[in-house]
């Protein structure tokens, strides 16, 4: 299929309590290669098998959370037209100049309904070893280097106003649904899974009284094996896990939670499926999202209803 | 082999109490042993459900989110159960305020909360 408009989620700047132990945990543990810092302070990683200068953004602060999430979009052209677009729609925007962030040209913000600051950009970047891309090994030795993911992949934010984003995302942006989970009524949504691509999410939003929250941002592994093993490196460090390893019901994910040393949730992750835009999306129930989070166990965990940053 | 020095946690107002070694939080204390009392979040500052008051004792605390520790909470007193650690047996209450996904599906009588009721 065409990858047109929004081309894939492109990087979180995150909050961090204290920068030495957030470097460690995402550079050494998760096992991302740093690539930059700038004037601020903040720090930039990518994940290795990623083209892109950076997919994280750490920020030192005295609350943890997420600043903002970005998606790449094809090219200036697409860029300036989701700006008509978003304002057409009744969307303020506001313009980030380029270079704000290392590397990265202009960005269109905007605040979405559940209260998340989003960008889209067209132009960030590359960072990449020519030996990459003549010939190129299939893995290389960052690829076993802590975790070591291939990419990031998506986020979970919590809010309240999911109306909003899915009229927001679906109209404007390009996204349709995959999955979602519905309250009693069958009609209002708790938790919303949406794609931009032919993955089965690029976003999702779950239904939480207070805006702006994070719940997870999640980073792809290639194996069940892989994360696993990503698990093992967990406890091997005292990384405090939240669910897993284990599957995901919704998406099918195999999954782990887990907390970085400021609170903010990251998911490792393999599996899933990838739906085509023709798809009618998989819906489930509240009595059985249980199944939903964590299908071998049958288990609402509690810190998925309450722990966020 | 130095040994490790526990000291004893109680949450007032209930029967709970555990030992906690001077290494851990006190969280990772009770959660470690498989104990029940405190809401157990994110274990590392930053989301704010094991807020607790220490009514009585000595301890160490590391950093805590300011979205949900102000500065005069911690000068009360008043912190995360991650992120403290006992130097002498501690008196303890939870008054972490918790937010709900969809709680009008999902609320039980029993969220392993040691929370009075209000």
């Amino acid at each position: 299929m065409a990858l047109t408009g929004i081309t894939r989620p492109a990087h979180a700047q995150i909050r961090v309590l204290d920068m030495d132990k957030a470097v460690h945990h995402y550079g050494t543990i998760l096992g991302l290669i740093e690539t930059g810092r700038d004037a601020e302070g903040r720090v930039y990683f990518k994940a290795w098998d990623e083209r892109d200068l950076f997919c994280l953004v750490l920020r030192q602060a005295d609350t943890a959370g997420i600043d903002h999430f970005a998606f790449r979009v094809l090219d200036v052209a697409t860029l300036d037209q989701f700006e008509i677009d978003l304002e057409k729609f009744g969307v303020p925007v506001q313009r980030i100049p380029a270079g704000e962030l290392l590397g990265t040209g202009e960005r269109v913000r905007f605040t979405a309904p559940t209260g998340h600051v989003f960008d889209l950009f067209a132009e960030k970047e590359h960072l990449v070893d020519p030996e990459r891309l003549l010939n190129p090994s299939p893995w290389t030795n960052e690829a076993e280097r802590g975790i070591a993911p291939v990419r990031m992949d998506h986020a979970l934010l919590y809010g309240p106003d999911l109306e909003g984003n899915l009229e927001l995302f679906t109209k404007v942006l390009g996204f349709r649904l995959s999955e979602a989970a519905y309250l009693e009524d069958g009609t209002t949504m708790a938790v919303m899974f949406l794609s931009c691509s032919n993955k089965c999410h690029d976003i999702a939003f779950g239904r939480f009284p207070e805006p702006g929250k994070l719940h997870h941002i999640s980073y792809r592994i290639e194996s069940w094996e892989k994360v696993l093993r990503a698990g093992d490196i967990m406890g091997m460090n005292h990384v405090p896990i939240d669910i897993g390893p284990t599957r995901h019901g919704i998406t099918r994910g195999c999954t782990i939670y887990a907390w970085d040393p400021s609170g903010n949730r990251f998911e490792t992750f393999s599996g899933s499926y990838d739906p085509y835009p023709d798809w009618q999306p998989i819906r489930w129930t509240i009595d059985d999202l249980g199944r939903g989070l964590d299908y071998p166990q049958q288990k609402l965990h509690e810190t998925f209803l309450t722990v966020v940053t | 082999m130095a040994v490790t020095q526990r000291h004893r946690i109680s949450i007032v107002g209930t029967d709970i109490e555990f030992p906690c070694p001077e290494t851990m939080s006190v969280l990772h204390g009770m959660a470690q042993l498989g104990r029940k009392g405190i809401p157990l979040g994110c274990r590392s500052g930053g989301c704010g459900v094991c807020k607790i008051e220490v009514v009585s004792g000595e301890y160490e605390r590391a950093k805590m989110s300011r979205a949900h520790v102000s500065v005069e909470d911690e000068a009360e007193d008043r912190v995360l159960a991650c992120c403290i650690r006992p130097k002498s047996a501690l008196e303890i209450r939870v008054i972490g305020q918790i937010n709900r996904a969809f709680p009008e599906q999902t609320k039980t009588k029993d969220d392993g909360a040691a929370i009075p009721p209000a």
